[in-house]
């Protein structure tokens, strides 16, 4: 005989009733929960509040676990180093003698910049990051990229700010709660950083795929003109990130796209600086005259 | 008699055990993502989902039909995914396995672990759309080594679950 199912409950009228009840109340409530999510995009300062309290809560718990496993990793990477030590010293005496004269060189160059940078009077605007925190966990289970910093508005993060790592671009703070910050990393789906090819200042666009690996697209028409190891840099443009920061390497060129790393690998963030956004400069009002005078040229022909 | 003695007939389960052990197993489930590592894509299973599951496939009067709304509301708190769509998905989830329950009143194990996997991969692509409402829309085949982690992560909670039901009786 089947098993007799709970949800029936024989001829009790007050039974029957007790479990429609919670029938009409799991349809009615998953209507509410799919209105609650739909309306995510028309107030998204609202939803992130309750989110960010049970943040708030959770970031020094898991603050505490980083600061272990950050220590487990270690020991990993410790055992790892005495495997090829000897010839892992011989590449590296050899790098670090190939270094040493590109050391000086470059000092040579730091100088000569300096000297010119006096001649023409730049300014250069140094930005002091706001502060430096953990990042602390990370949406594993969601397809958005999204990471937990351990400083919140009591240290002075707001939305809109850049983080970074020493290695390179990480995200910007799209959320900030009182102790603890949600952080956009540059792999998430929605994420587009206007950047420039080190080597040659090529102007590109850098989106996230959300799997890890960012997609390098160059603003000029043809071909992509980028191959495997190029580095990217923010290029400024349009403010926010300011620009000289590392964001990515490519890895990897198919007949129509471009693939590229992070520069600073996310599974290893330690320390994170919080930076306030940068402001581009305003363009010249005479610039500005001139390109109107020049589109009503151009409009009247 | 000794201290400390109870008897072992006739015993009546402690109740806030009863409802609190299952409550708090998929709770703890929910509060996976709190694990401090930084992932590059969503490699973390569903684990407050697949507690829920096995627990429904466990012992299917334990909760009410909408259980899945209070659960999943804890669960959109601390996942990253907008608030209410995992209360949304575990609730018709739910409400699913229900009518199997109407329909197939004799499930074996591997029915319920494909019945499982099924719905559980259901929830990753219905998680993905609503995660991709304002844009961030990512590759769905993104999915696929998450959906294959928490499939073989089911049985596991299955067994979990029975260890603790049979704890939630004897303490």
């Amino acid at each position: 005989m089947a098993p007799p199912s709970p949800r029936r409950s024989g001829f009790s009228r007050r039974a029957q009733y007790g479990i429609f009840a919670t029938y009409v109340i799991a349809v009615i409530g998953a209507i509410f929960a799919l209105l609650l999510a739909l309306t995510e995009r028309l107030d998204p300062k609202g939803h992130a509040a309750l989110q960010l309290v049970v943040s708030d809560l959770t970031a020094p718990l898991s603050q505490l676990g980083r600061s272990v496993t950050s220590g487990l990793g270690g020991v990993g990477e410790t055992i790892g180093a005495y495997f090829n030590a000897a010839s892992k010293n011989k590449a590296m005496e050899a790098e670090l003698r190939a270094s040493r004269v590109k050391l000086v060189q470059g000092q040579a160059d730091a100088m000569e910049v300096k000297r010119l940078k006096q001649l023409l009077a730049v300014r250069d605007v140094a930005t002091q990051p706001i502060i430096a925190a953990r990042l602390v966990s990370s949406s594993s289970s969601s397809s958005r990229r999204y990471a937990t910093l351990a400083a919140g508005r009591n240290a002075g993060v707001v939305e809109g700010q850049v983080v970074r790592s020493v290695d390179g671009l990480i995200g910007s703070v799209i959320q900030a709660g009182q102790i603890s910050a949600r952080v956009r990393m540059i792999i998430d789906g929605k994420s587009i950083i206007p950047v420039k090819r080190a080597s040659d200042n090529t102007p590109a666009q850098i989106i996230g795929l959300g799997d890890g690996r960012l997609e390098v697209r160059g603003l000029a028409a043809g071909q992509s003109p980028f191959k495997p190891g190029d580095v990217f840099i923010t290029s400024g443009a349009g403010g926010v990130y300011r620009p000289g920061i590392p964001v990515a390497v490519v890895t990897q060129r198919t007949q129509s796209r471009t693939f590229a790393r992070p520069a600073a690998d996310p599974t290893s963030f330690d320390y994170a600086l919080v930076e306030a956004p940068f402001v581009a400069p305003p363009p010249l009002p005479q610039a500005e005259q001139d390109a109107e005078a020049a589109d009503k040229a151009v409009s009247s022909q | 008699m000794a201290r400390g003695y109870r008897p072992r007939l006739e015993r009546e389960p402690v109740s806030a055990l009863m409802l609190g052990v299952p409550l708090i197993s998929v709770m703890l489930g929910s509060v996976m993502t709190l694990l401090p590592f930084i992932a590059t894509a969503p490699i973390l299973p569903p684990l407050g989902l697949i507690m829920l599951l096995a627990w429904r496939f466990l012992v299917r009067d334990l909760w009410p039909a909408w259980i899945g709304l209070p659960l999943g509301l804890f669960d959109d708190l601390l996942s990253g995914q907008p608030l209410g769509s995992a209360a949304f998905i575990w609730t018709i989830l739910l409400l699913i396995i229900e009518v199997f329950d109407r329909r197939m009143m004799w499930r074996d194990f591997t029915q319920d672990w494909i019945i499982g996997g099924t719905l559980i991969a259901t929830a990753l692509f219905l998680g993905l759309g609503f995660a991709s409402l304002d844009g961030g829309g990512a590759n769905p085949l993104l999915l696929v080594p998450q959906i294959v982690i928490s499939g073989l992560c089911l049985p596991l909670a299955l067994r979990i679950c029975a260890v603790l039901d049979r704890l939630r009786w004897r303490l």
